[in-house]
């Protein structure tokens, strides 16, 4: 039983508490190029959580036979790998969401979550429980996403994976559409106020203050 | 002359790496605290980016791109799947020498920003700058101009950011907001500013 509470935490901690995106500020450069629309999101998100999971679970497997001083290249070499098999399975069933990811498929090799994850989860932990935080970490990562990709796609379009859902003033709707969301400033904007929200209410993890004001001296009479 | 000028300002302003495209943000975010750190990182990915991306234009053109075997009577080998490893093999390498290279020559400018060096190699716009010149097929110029050009705009951009948190240091945020939150807010606006920078140079 004390196992499974464990699996359990290893693979809810990600989500909120641990999050990788808000908190550990890891993965943000995909998180917010690719979240325009919500199928991008979440093919993105799904991509990400499948390269995590089997990387964590081979780098688990070799860990004992990976000599330290060249293990960031094993990683990278193991990860571009399973990146190029996702990239071509992408190109061939999914042509067009694939243009709309352009090269950021491609750097989910550099992302730096997965690499985070291999290096400080995986590489001292057995197979299971390191596929169990990865995917707890895509997981994370996922949600992050597909509320930044909803949020952006139906404010700024009106549409939610490409169907009408507000109708459209120009189109004898009352919905104008943000044009906003959809340019680079608003993933910002959304991403950080996602952040305060998160920390608005786990006030554990807001950062100490880097610096204390002096203290004023009362004006002297 | 102006089409590699234009190239240049539009890899520096208008593609700006972190502000709009939201690439290597994660150093972009994690390093920006102190202008000194962020002006060692902004070196740093020049460096890297200008000798990285006609590197690696010379290897995919030489080796991986279809047809590159065809003078070996392999006219329809086509390996550019391969490029990802490539690339990133040649990214490690040259972080790798360039490190070398500043630690014998130049040890103050090694010292200055030598922890960033090594974080180079898993750097999302270093690999993005060599997948872009794939992509917009760009000649060997083209290249080192457009490797140089999207160096000096993150250095500036990184450069921008640390000096505006710095003044914020001692204003009074919203708890929530302190640290990553407000870095977001404030790359949302310098991202808006950029945003006026889209008329300066179209894409060549």
């Amino acid at each position: 039983m004390a196992e499974r509470t464990d699996f359990w935490a290893t693979l809810t901690d990600p989500l909120i508490r641990q999050n990788p995106v808000t908190l550990q500020i890891l993965g943000i450069c995909s998180a917010l190029a690719v979240t325009t629309t919500l199928a991008t999101a979440l093919t993105m998100s799904i991509s990400l959580t499948i390269v995590l999971t089997l990387a964590a679970a081979i780098i688990s497997m070799i860990r004992r036979h990976i000599p330290d001083t060249i293990r960031l290249i094993v990683q990278i070499v193991i990860v571009a790998s399973l990146v190029i098999v996702i990239d071509q399975v992408l190109q061939a069933f999914f042509a067009d969401i694939s243009r709309a990811l352009s090269v950021y498929v491609g750097l989910i090799t550099t992302n730096c979550l997965v690499l985070g994850r291999t290096e400080a989860f995986a590489r001292h932990h057995a197979p299971l429980p390191a596929m169990i935080d990865a995917f707890g970490n895509g997981l994370g990562y996922s949600l992050v996403l597909i509320v930044i990709g909803a949020t952006r796609e139906l404010f700024g379009k009106g549409q939610l994976l490409g169907a009408q859902v507000l109708p459209l003033a120009t189109e004898g709707g009352w919905f104008t559409p943000l044009s906003l969301m959809l340019l680079a400033p608003s993933a910002f904007f959304l991403l950080g106020g996602l952040v305060w929200a998160v920390r608005s209410i786990k006030a554990e993890q807001i950062e100490p203050p880097e610096h204390t004001p002096p203290v004023r001296p009362e004006p002297a009479e | 002359m102006s089409d590699a000028w234009s190239l240049f300002v539009f890899a520096a302003f208008v593609d700006n790496m972190p502000l709009t495209l939201f690439l290597g943000l994660c150093t972009f975010l994690a390093l920006s605290r102190r202008t000194e750190s962020a002006f060692g990182l902004g070196i740093a990915m020049t460096g890297v980016l200008g000798v990285t991306v006609p590197l690696n234009h010379l290897i995919y053109q030489g080796l991986l791109a279809p047809g590159a075997w065809a003078w070996a009577g392999l006219p329809e080998l086509d390996l550019s799947y391969l490029s990802l490893i490539a690339f990133i093999g040649v990214i490690a390498a040259t972080v790798q020498l360039l490190e070398m290279l500043l630690d014998r020559y130049f040890p103050a400018v090694h010292a200055a920003f030598g922890v960033f060096l090594p974080l180079l190699t898993v750097q999302c716009a270093i690999l993005a700058g060599s997948l872009f010149m794939v992509e917009r097929n760009y000649s060997l110029g083209q290249s080192a101009i457009f490797g140089l050009g999207s160096g000096v705009g993150f250095a500036v951009a990184v450069v921008m950011l640390s000096a505006i948190r710095a003044r914020l240091a001692y204003a009074d945020l919203p708890a929530g907001l302190r640290g990553l939150g407000i870095a977001f807010v404030l790359a949302g606006l310098m991202s808006l500013g950029f945003a006026s920078f889209a008329q300066m140079a179209a894409a060549p």
